[in-house]
């Protein structure tokens, strides 16, 4: 007996009890379509940290003060007063693959303006930030090298800044706004850049110079900075530029050959790789969680072809009496059971891209679907269907035909 | 030599802790066109004699021939082969696939030959096999739709779709009125007659052993006796005296086994 025509005998078997069959069929295709959209919406997380990285800046390297320790007391991140603008000068001089550097000072504060007021993160930096995460103004402009090194208080709205003291759309360039009792003159907004890597909203902030910062709200002598942001002039020559950078800083810092950093060095890629690794980890979670679903679907499959064989047990008998070896027998219950679980498996794929969708759609949360999770989806389910309709088959292939006639 | 040759077989099953000896050492030889009727009362072991000629079943002891071929010693695999091609059954309970058309059931047998036909010649096959018995209109309809006496000529129709030798029939009209069981037993006649096929009817009802050409009985898993019908009942005879008489199914069509 061909494979054509034990396929064509199993599907009309499978054709005779149609409720049964879509009923053993749903097992496997809820597992599938389970496990399609769980990778579909890790794929898609990843994607979107990749998007993000673009937005970001690829070639972008971050130096935070820290790792200090006084008399065996660690000091926080970025709070420790171990960079200041000297290291920004000397980074610039001995890195030359350093293509653009702004010192950063990072501070909180209400704002207010006329009668609004709102508080949110105030960015000290310097000129190239622009230039380093890839952001330009979309009203006025960005402060001068004058400005910094004169401490002017000039402030570069984010634009949800601007929305919230001004609304939407308004044009507050040469307007005045008060931050801690002092006036600042509006010189520029930034266009809109979206939610930060780590779901922050980016444009809630608003820039001014570091040395004001430092100088005007802090009231210290301003060259205590708690960051450095770098752009190194290629993606390739990141690695590289940060070594550089690192052992720069060390020699500014005159730190000895078994001291640890009083710094840190972080690259754009070290914080996507940690990033993809936890969303990574969390989508084979969940897969696996989808994975158990399969087996069930699979076990479902072995009951209902069990119960079949029972059922069917005079088929099978009068089968065998015109004829049927046990080979046939056993291909044809076989096929039944790859039949229902890889159909299964297919809707499951088609339910999988459905719900995946409607994800995106309806709750805006990034999915794509990789080819090669559908294609170990769909193989997983014929395997499961092999595995779990093998004992069943057996079984029916072992009867005697004399016995099963006569089953009733 | 003989289609059928049985030498002293014996056949012993064991039922729990009880050994069963349903046969008890049983010779016959069984020559080509004859139409047998083999009858006796239940556990006489008539059934058993039936499977183990239909190669369903293998003997305890001795030695069953078919053609020339020793039985006795094929494998599962071979006795399926010689099931497929020499032999058509035909059950009390025919055994149709439920929810299956007449045509897909007399189908089946050809699904397991190993045959090359395509598969617009083995439809072929079928509807012609359902012509001969009659059901030329009722081929697409399922065993529900049918009446006993029709659902029988379909099983009858798979029986014959393998041009098989020998026609096993156990207990066939054991399901039916007397009027459709003469009806069957005119299909068996005119099979034996015209076709010359051998027929082996198993039988507990000693009106329907007299359509035999011979009847052997069974008691106790030996030959009671084996003798020539000399008063045969002719099936064909016996529907013509009828006709008029009855309100028949008139919707089947004549059968024409002939063809």
């Amino acid at each position: 007996m061909s494979i054509f025509m034990v396929l064509r005998v199993a599907l009309k078997a499978l054709a005779r009890n149609k409720m049964r069959t879509s009923l053993t069929m749903l097992g496997m295709i809820i597992g599938v379509a389970a496990v399609i959209t769980m990778v579909a919406l890790g794929r898609g997380a990843q994607s979107e940290i990749e998007t993000q990285v673009q937005s970001a800046g690829t070639n972008m390297i971050t130096v935070r003060a820290g790792n200090y320790r006084s008399r065996g007391v660690s000091m926080g991140m970025g709070q420790s007063p171990t960079l200041n603008s000297r290291d920004v000068d000397a980074i610039r001089e001995r890195v030359p693959d350093a293509l653009y550097l702004a010192a950063g000072v990072r501070t909180r504060d209400q704002i207010i303006a006329a009668n609004q007021n709102w508080n949110t993160t105030i960015q000290g930096t310097d000129i190239e930030y622009p230039q380093i995460r890839s952001w330009a103004t979309e009203l006025g402009t960005f402060f001068t090298t004058t400005q910094v090194q004169s401490a002017a208080k000039v402030a570069v709205l984010g634009s949800v800044v601007r929305d919230n003291l001004y609304g939407e759309g308004i044009d507050p360039v040469g307007a005045r706004i008060r931050i801690r009792n002092q006036s600042f003159q509006v010189i520029g907004v930034m266009s809109s850049k979206g939610a930060g890597q780590f779901g922050e909203d980016q444009d809630d902030v608003v820039f001014i110079p570091y040395s004001t910062v430092n100088k005007k709200l802090r009231g210290r002598d301003g060259t205590n900075i708690s960051q450095i942001d770098i752009s190194a002039a290629s993606a390739d020559s990141i690695e590289v530029v940060a070594d550089q950078i690192a052992d720069t800083l060390r020699e500014e810092h005159a730190l000895g050959p078994g001291e640890d950093n009083d710094f840190m060095v972080r690259t754009q890629e070290d914080l996507t790789r940690i990033r993809s690794q936890t969303t990574q980890t969390m989508t084979g979670l969940l897969a696996s969680i989808a994975g158990v679903s399969l087996i069930v679907g699979g076990i479902g499959i072995m009951n209902i072809m069990l119960v079949s064989v029972t059922e069917r047990t005079r088929e099978i008998g009068l089968r065998m009496a015109v004829g049927a070896k046990s080979q046939d027998v056993l291909l044809q219950f076989l096929v039944e059971a790859v039949v229902l679980s890889l159909v299964g498996g297919l809707v499951g794929v088609g339910l999988g891209f459905g719900l995946s969708e409607s994800l995106t759609r309806f709750l805006s949360w990034p999915t794509s679907i990789p080819a090669d999770a559908i294609v170990v989806a769909v193989g997983f389910a014929a395997a499961t269907g092999i595995f779990f309709g093998f004992y069943p088959a057996r079984k029916a292939a072992r009867l005697d035909p004399i016995d099963s006639l006569r089953f009733e | 030599m003989a289609l059928i040759s049985v030498d002293n077989i014996t056949k012993t099953y064991a039922m729990g802790d009880v050994e069963v000896r349903a046969l008890r050492g049983v010779s016959l030889d069984i020559e080509a066109g004859e139409f047998v009727a083999v009858t006796g009362p239940s556990g006489s072991g008539k059934s058993t004699l039936m499977h183990i000629l239909g190669c369903l079943d293998r003997p305890t002891n001795g030695r069953y021939t078919l053609e020339n071929r020793d039985i006795s010693s094929l494998s599962r695999n071979q006795l399926a082969e010689v099931r497929n091609s020499q032999i058509g059954f035909v059950f009390q309970g025919f055994n149709l696939l439920a929810r299956t058309t007449a045509l897909d059931n007399v189908e089946l047998p050809l699904l397991y030959g190993g045959s090359k036909d395509s598969s617009s010649d083995r439809r072929k096959q079928a509807e012609h096999m359902l012509a001969a018995v009659g059901l030329t209109d009722r081929m697409h309809h399922l065993p529900n739709q049918l009446s006993g006496g029709q659902q029988q000529r379909v099983a009858i129709a798979r029986a014959l779709v393998n041009n098989p030798s020998i026609l096993l029939a156990d207990e066939p009209t054991g399901n039916l009125d007397s009027r459709t069981s003469i009806e069957v037993m005119d299909i068996f006649q005119q099979l034996n007659r015209t076709k010359n096929i051998t027929v082996l009817l198993i039988t507990h009802e000693s009106d329907i052993a007299e359509y035999g050409s011979r009847i052997i009985r069974f008691h106790d898993g030996t030959v009671a006796s084996d003798k020539a019908n000399l008063v045969q009942r002719i099936a064909q005879d016996e529907i013509a005296d009828t006709t008029g008489m009855s309100d028949d199914d008139s919707t089947d069509r004549p059968i024409d086994l002939a063809r």
